[in-house]
Formats: structure tokens, sequence, C-alpha cells
């Protein structure tokens, strides 16, 4: 493998800087608040700047950079393998904005800080590693770190239901990974015989010759096993609940880049490995990533609570990504690693509005209640966020959602019309359920002639304003110059699909 | 192989188990003896340091011996593999004795100690034989040891119940697997596994080799707690010293695996029958695919409905053995069977080290006065930081998430098992297995919700943690990650043990 030969190392240690920072936490008993706050700041601010580094230190189109690779367990061939690509820079740099925009997004928790910012920091790690291992079996193990925080995160922090979300949340994710883990086994196992020698370097499983009658029952395991945790209709349920339970942070979080590990699974071990499975199953999972976008669309529309809007749109467009991932075409699949961003910044902002600006200032997330409190007045920062947010997610060209979703449908429209068409209707109904939330949240006129004078809520954190610019400002430098992470991912993309040998027509 | 021994080399083959007999009379004898007038905490703390001495030089004879070589017809097999569980089993016998130091639950001290010691001796020879006697009478050994312990819990009026059940259901599935193991004698004309390994080859499964070979199975079923003859374990793991049911749990599964793979590999090797779909063939892979689904659905289901730690820990014991059963298919596929061999003993090694430090937090909580039920563990972070820790991690593994050895012992057992055949014709088990891994994460969350999320009465204390119960979850609680991170340190040697032709 010609192109794998230079090393980097440094982004390896965008995931031990956040477990450093976990154990940290954990052995300093009498940690103050504000030191543990600082502290997790500093960890992934600085697992951020790594990041950043690692994408100005990549060239694009060199193909995969070696980051760490040891020997783990000969036996099967399991090494710890960490390695990058273009597509896996742009999900890198994703993690990086979104972590470090939750903690300043977490700036007022006081309930036990330190375990708190531990389960938080062993999350993000968890996020990092995914996003770098290129050796499944490693891939798997981080995959599947990154699930229990979440339990304790929601559990503890949580609100509305918290519980039963954060057990919901958990098992959801947990029986997708049971299925992923079938086909991870069967991929090593299969692959042993096929290549002679066990390996789980997903370069090496990506070209070996996959009997047809392999893929066509392995690719749906490792599709959907993955596509659990991507919110793939129907497998969704979780989503709404498990984001609308968790505390603010964890919600831009999990819609931010915890469904992008399923969706980066799906890609990885599924499509990358088994092209065939791919156009056996295709018209199937382009029917539920369809059913997706338009059901998540649809049942937004009628939300009684604000942050269940925003927990179904993320169930709506991560259907993007998954449709795009099956389009086996460059133009989809580009889409649906930039849509994974794209959703990633904007579910992000979306959420800390409405859960943290909104939510822990009036105590009330029902759109009837907040359409009293003409909130434009009150928390003009949070409405114009939300405006901005919303246009950007609803796909108003200038935002990256737009330049995302118009990939993937052109690749949607080459891989099957009629998708494409229906797929237009979701973004009709986008549009619409956005429009309806931001009029009742923060536009609507007062019911009453003479209403009240609007309620006094603190004003806007600085932290807060941090995390939304930062936020914005990346949805709007990636909307106005897409080049921007389509010279990391589209190199990539293409030579994907010259190995899956359907190379689409550009 | 046939060359005679002389009883030094005999004695020296056998060096483990003779230091852990004489430190048992020893114990018995010093207990009776000089220290009869002591107070307890005294005899306890003696009898422990010598027991654990003489654990340490057993292991160190394992380990530094160096003396391989088969006695006798198979009665006495010394080879690398077996000197690396016997390390194990040490390391838990060691673990059962640091976590009955400072407990109060019996006044017989020597007899205590000597019998946990002779168990552990009968559990060494279980995995150093290849003898169809001796395999009988190792594991009555461990047996006889691990029914009087049962019955030693005096804090606990249903200790007697407990061992009475124990004893009368291993009585019965003892004379199973002696009916099974005389029926095969008569069909093979040997003792010696090997022998009978060709002899059965030859030979397929007839009725009368299907029905010996079922009934061994039922024997070992019962050994290892599978369904349908698990009967015993909740109330033994309830109702025995809590030490005692982590040794149960523990040393007893990775001796009667350890054995059972011994067998299944040497003796059983030509009647493996399969349990593939559609291809389903009698033979042992059928009964302990049966066995293994049984034990799948209903330990990890009736887990779920349990209110206490141990009797959960007695439930999800049977899953456990559940998934070393489908583990234990690939030992039906030639190409596969050693590498197989090698991952079951990984999972029952490392589960069986992860289950004693679930034992032990229940253990902390019971010299606390505490109860082991769910509703009192609300809170217990707070009041326990570090007991509540531990039973994290230990928990976690035993669900099998990584970076815990519970998950890569899973993914070995299952990888295994699904390689047999030409095809994936277990996959069917091996998916059960994984489903039925999602269901026991929710009966392990619960517990940990209840130690997490769950907030103490505010009236409650901290929990006190005897010194030597903490150093016994600390140590295991690191085994557990460390194995976790870099499980080749166990699983490379079992691996390479596993693929030298067996009996060295």
């Amino acid at each position: 493998m010609a192109e794998g030969r230079s090393t980097l190392s440094l982004p390896a240690w965008t995931i031990y800087l956040p477990f450093l920072g976990m154990v940290v936490l954990l052995l300093w008993d009498g940690i103050s608040a504000r030191a543990a706050r600082w502290l997790t700041l500093g960890v992934l601010v600085l697992a951020a700047l790594v990041a950043l580094g690692t994408a100005v230190g990549y060239a694009p189109g060199s193909g995969v950079v070696e980051v760490t690779r040891a020997s783990w367990i000969p036996a099967l061939g399991i090494e710890y393998y960490l390695a990058i690509d273009g597509i896996s820079v742009v999900l890198l740099l994703l993690t990086g904005i979104a972590s470090v925009v939750g903690v300043l997004f977490s700036w007022n928790i006081e309930h036990r800080v330190r375990a708190y910012f531990a389960f938080y920091l062993a999350l993000v790690g968890g996020v990092y590693g995914v996003f770098l291992s290129r050796d499944l079996f490693l891939f798997f193990v981080f995959y599947e770190i990154a699930i229990i925080p979440k339990y304790f995160l929601i559990a503890i922090w949580g609100s509305t239901r918290k519980e039963y979300g954060a057990m919901k949340l958990v098992l959801y994710s947990f029986v997708g990974s049971a299925l992923a883990l079938i086909g991870v086994l069967a991929i090593l196992v299969m692959g042993w015989r096929l290549s002679g020698t066990p390996t789980m370097d997903l370069d090496l499983l990506a070209r070996l010759p996959w009997p047809r009658e392999f893929q066509l029952w392995a690719f749906p395991l490792v599709f959907v096993g993955f596509g659990f945790l991507a919110g793939l209709w129907p497998f969704h349920s979780w989503a709404p609940t498990g984001h609308v339970a968790a505390p603010t942070p964890v919600s831009m979080l999990l819609a931010g880049v915890i469904m992008k590990l399923g969706a980066y699974g799906a890609l990885r071990a599924g499509v990358a490995l088994f092209p065939e499975g791919v156009l056996a199953w295709r018209e199937l999972i382009v029917a539920l990533a369809v059913c997706g976008i338009l059901y998540g669309a649809l049942v937004a529309l009628v939300q009684q609570d604000f942050k269940f809007v925003i927990g179904f749109s993320s169930v709506s467009h991560m259907g993007f990504v998954m449709l795009g991932l099956v389009t086996l075409h460059a133009k989809g699949l580009g889409g649906a690693v930039l849509q994974m961003f794209s959703h990633g910044i904007l579910a992000g902002l979306l959420f800390g509005v409405v859960g943290r600006m909104v939510y822990d200032r009036t105590h009330t997330r029902q759109l009837a209640d907040l359409e009293g409190m003409q909130l434009n007045r009150v928390l003009p920062f949070a409405a114009w966020t939300f405006v901005l947010a919303g246009a950007a997610s609803m796909g108003l060209p200038g935002f990256s959602g737009f330049v995302a979703e118009i990939n993937v449908l052109v690749g949607a429209w080459h891989a099957m019309p009629a998708a494409a068409l229906w797929t237009g209707v979701g973004i009709l109904v986008g549009v619409a359920y956005t429009l309806r939330a931001m009029r009742r949240a923060f536009f609507a006129e007062p019911a009453l002639a003479n209403p009240g004078p609007p309620p006094d809520l603190p004003p806007i954190t600085l932290p807060e304003k941090i995390g939304a610019v930062v936020l914005l400002g990346s949805s709007l430098a990636v909307g106005l110059y897409p080049d921007l992470l389509f010279r990391f991912a589209m190199p990539d993309v293409t030579r994907l699909l010259s190995w899956v040998g359907k190379g689409g027509v550009l | 192989m046939v060359r005679a021994l002389s009883h030094w080399e005999l004695l020296k083959l056998g060096g483990a188990e003779v230091i852990l007999v004489i430190a048992g009379l020893l114990v018995l004898l010093l207990d009776l003896g000089w220290m009869r007038g002591e107070p307890r905490r005294h005899r306890m703390l003696i009898a422990a340091l010598l027991s654990g001495v003489g654990c340490l030089a057993a292991a160190l004879w394992a380990w530094q011996g160096g003396v391989y070589g088969r006695a006798l017809e198979g009665v006495l097999v010394v080879d690398e593999g077996s000197q690396l569980v016997k390390l194990v089993l040490l390391l838990m016998a060691l673990a059962t004795v640091g976590l009955s130091v400072q407990s109060r639950f019996t006044r017989h001290v020597g007899e205590y100690h000597a019998l946990l010691l002779f168990g552990v001796v009968g559990m060494m020879l279980m995995v150093s034989t290849e003898n169809i006697l001796m395999l009988f009478v190792a594991l009555e050994i461990a047996s006889l040891s691990l029914y009087i312990l049962t019955a030693f819990n005096e804090e606990n009026p249903r200790a007697d119940e407990a061992a009475l059940k124990y004893f009368l259901f291993g009585g019965v599935a003892a004379a199973f697997l002696l009916f099974g193991l005389s029926l095969l004698y008569g069909l093979t004309g040997t003792l010696d596994l090997r022998l009978m390994g060709s002899v059965l080859a030859e030979r397929g499964v007839d009725p009368g080799v299907a029905a010996a070979l079922t009934l061994v199975m039922v024997g070992f079923g019962f050994k290892v707690a599978a369904v349908p003859f698990h009967l015993w374990a909740p109330d033994a793991y309830v109702g025995a010293p809590t030490p005692v049911a982590a040794l149960i749990g523990s040393g007893s599964k990775v001796a009667a695996f350890y054995l059972l793979g011994k067998v299944l590999l040497a003796g059983f090797h030509g009647v493996a029958g399969s349990a593939a779909w559609r291809e389903l063939a009698s033979g042992w892979a059928l009964v302990l695919a049966v066995m293994a689904t049984a034990s799948l659905v209903l330990g990890n289901l009736a887990a779920i409905a349990q209110g206490r730690l141990k009797r959960l820990l007695a439930y999800s014991a049977i899953g456990h053995a559940g998934y070393m059963l489908v583990g234990t298919m690939a030992l039906a596929d030639p190409e596969q069977a050693r590498r197989g061999f090698a991952f079951v003993v990984f999972y029952a090694a490392t589960y069986g080290l992860t289950t004693i430090g679930a034992f032990g937090a229940a253990q902390a909580l019971e010299q606390a006065g505490e109860s082991d039920s769910l509703e009192a563990m609300g809170g217990l972070h707070r009041r326990a930081p570090f007991l509540s820790f531990c039973l994290m991690i230990f928990l976690l593994s035993l669900a099998g998430v990584p970076p815990l050895v519970g998950f890569a012992g899973k993914f070995f057992l299952f990888g295994g098992a699904l390689g047999t055949g030409g095809g994936f014709g277990v996959v069917w088990l091996v998916a059960l297995a994984i489903g039925m891994s999602a269901v026991a994460l929710y009966y392990y969350l619960r517990v940990l919700k209840r130690v997490y999320v769950a907030e103490a009465a505010e009236t409650a204390s901290p929990l006190p943690l005897p010194l030597s119960v903490a150093i016994v979850l600390a140590v295991l609680a690191a085994l557990v990650l460390a194995l976790g991170l870099q499980p080749g340190l166990l699983v490379e040697p079992l691996l390479q043990a596993a693929t030298l032709p067996l009996g060295g």
C-alpha cells in the first residue's frame, strides 16, 4: 500500500487527551467544580487544536495516512491501528468543534460536576477513537466505549423521563451494535478464509473478493446494525426520546457526533466492504432513508415540545446521510460526509438554543407556553441564533446544510430518481416545521390584547454566546466555501468508489 | 509415553497439588492445635496467611517447575496449558481467601481453609487429567469440598438447605456422569481419554455412544450450572458464604470447562455431531447446543427479575455458562478446535476473575451489615466510591463492554464458534448469544443505576470497606482492565499451549 507510508503520530493525542483528563478527574478527589470545568475545557480545546492541526497537516488526496500501528492481538490479526484519511479528517474537525462547544454549554452544571465531566471526557475520547480507527476490532471497541457514558450522562443529569430515555437509548445502541458485531465476526472469519491470514485492517478487508452470497447477508447486518445509532428509520425511536431526556450538552453531542458514529461505521464496514451487498439492498435502504426523512419531518411538524421538534428533525436529517451512503455515487457519498458535518454542527446549535438558552431559563419547552413569553424581546440573541440555525438547517444556500443536501440529492437522482423526488418533499416539510417552531417559540404575537410584561429571564452568558458563534461560523464557512471540506473528503470518496468498482459519474 | 515414571518424578509432576494438600493439613493442624484458644480474628488471619503462602508456593511450582509429562494412562497430565490454568485457579483461591479474612461467617476457621484448599486441589487435578476414572475422582474432590463449604455460613439459616440441595443435585449428576463414563469404558475398553478418542472416532455415533455422551454431558451440565441442570445454582450462590459462592462461580467453572474441553478434544473428537442449522447431527455438539440455548435464554431472562445482587449474579452465571457452551461449538471443527479451546478457557478464566470481584462487592456489603438487595444499594456511589467504581468495572465487563476483558472474551468466544465448519452453520446460536448479551446489559445497568443514579438517603453514612476486601477488589479490577486492554497477555499463551500436541 504505497499511499499509506507516511506517518503522523500527533492525531492519536485526540484520543489520549480526553482519557487522560478523565483519569485526572477520577483521581483528583477534591477538585472544585470550577477547576473541573476549566480542566475539561482545556483538555478538549487542546484536543480540538490537535484535530485542527491534523487537518492542516493532512494534504488532501494523500489517501490513508498512518498515525499509529502496533500489533495487538496477533493471533487474530488485530492491530492497534490508527490512521486518517480525508473523510476522517472532516469528522475529527466536527468532533473537535462539537466537544468544545458542549463544554461551554455545560458551564452551568452544578450537580456531581467531577463525575459529569469524567463521563463526558470518556464519551469524547471514544468518539475520537472511532474516527481514527482503521482496524475493525479497534473501531468496534471505541464504538462501544462511547455507549456506556451516555447512559450515565442522561440518567443522572437529564430531564424529562431521563431514566427511561437513557435505558432506551443504550439498549437500542447495544442491540444495533450486537447486530453489527455478528457482522464484524463474520467479516473476521470470512476474511481469514479468503486471505489465508487473519486481518482486521479495513483497507485490506475492502480489497478482498467477498463472495456475493456472503455480501448479501453480511451487508444488511453491518449496515443496519450501525444504522441503529445513525437513526435509520424504523430503528430511530431512541433518538427523539434520548435527545429530549439528555442534558443539553449531551443532546448536542448525541445529535452532533454520536449519530455520526453509526453512519461512519455503516460507511467503513458496510459500504466500503460490500458494494454488491449495497447494490442488492439499495432499494430497501433508500426506501428506509426516505421514510426517515419524511417521517422525521412530518412528526416534527406536530410536536408540542420544542426539543422533540429538533429531536425528530435529527432523524430526518440523518436520513440524508444514510441515503447518500448507499447512492454509490461520488456526489451522493461526498454529500453524505458533508451532511454528517453539517448536521453535527447545526443540530448541536439547535439543541443548544432550545435546551440551554430557552429551557434552562423558562423551564418549559412546550411551544404553547413559550408563545406567551415574547422571547424575541427577552432573549434576542437566542431568537436570532435560532433563526440563523433554523435557516441553515432547512437548507438555505450559504449555509452548510444546503451544500450537503443538494449533493446528496444529485447522488440520489443518479441512483434512484424517485427517491430524489420524495426527498425534495421532505425538504419542504423541513422548511415548514422549522418555521412553525420558530414562529411559535420566538415570534408569536401574544394572544391577549394586553399581555403582561415579558418574563424576567437571565441574559445569555458569554460561554453560550461563544459556543453559538463558533457553531454558526463553522456552518457559514462551509456553506460559503464548501471546498473547505470537500477537498478533504472527495479524493477519498472517489478512491473508495474506485475500490468498490462503481466510480460514479462526477 | 509408556515409560514408567519413578515415584520421585510422579511427585514432581503433581508438585503443586502436593504442596497445597500439605498446606491444607498444616492449616488444620495449626488451627485445631496451637491456635485453639486465640480470638477468631487472629485464627482467621493466620490460617489465611498460611493458605496464601501455600497457594503462592504451589503457583511458583506450577510456574517454574518446568516438569511436563503424562503418567499412568493419562491419570496425571501436566503440560503448559494445565499449568497456566492452575495459576489462574490459584489466583482465584487467593482472592477467595482474601475475601474471607476479615469475615465472621464461621467459627471453624481451620476446616474452612483446609476444605477450600482441598477443593482447589480437586480443581487442579481436574485440569491435569486425561483419564476418565481420575476425572471422576478429581471432580468429586472438588465438589465434595464445595458442598461442605456451602454449609459453612453460620450467619445464613438457609445455608444448610442450599448445601443439601447442592449436594443432592450434585450427587445425582455425579451418578449420571459415572454411568456415562462406565458405558464409555464398556464400549471402548479403556480409561485413557486419548485411546478412547481413537476408538470412538472409528466407531462413530451409535445408540450406545449417544447414550453415554448424553449422560456425560448431563454431568458436565450440572457442574457448569447449565439449564436444565442449574436448579441448585441460585440457592447455593445465595446460601453459601459469599467467598465460597465466588469460588463456585469461578474456579469450579474454569476447571470444569477446561476438563470439558479436554474431554471433547481428546476423547470425543470423532463423535461431535453438528449443531449447524439444517445440518443437525447427533453427537455432543447438539447436546451442548441445546443446553447453551436454554441457558442463554433462561439465565439472562431470569436475571432481569432478581432484586438481590447475589441472586442476579447466580442467574447471570447461568447465562455465562451458556456463552461458554456456545464457545465449545468450535471444538467440533478439527481446524478450529484448538483455538476454540483456548478461547473457551480464556473466557472462563476472565469471567471467573470478574465474577469473584462482583461477589467481593457483595461480601463488602455484607460485612458492613448491609443487604445486597438492589433497593439498599441506592446511592452507593456516595457511601463507598471505591467499591462502587470496582463494581461498575466488574459488571460492565460481565456485560461485555470494552475496554474491559469481558468484551475481548466474548469476541474470541463467538468468533471461534462462528468459524466452525465450512459455512456459518452455528450463526443462529452466536446471534442468540450476542442478542442475549444485550439483555444482560439491561440487568447489569439496573444495578449500576441503583448505585450511581439513585441518591442515598440523607442519613446514609459512609460504608466501611475492609482492607483485605479492598485489596482483592483493586487487584481484580486492575486485572479486568489490563486484560481488556491487552488480552494477548493471557490468550496468546493459552493459544500456544493449545496448539502443542495434547499432553506435552
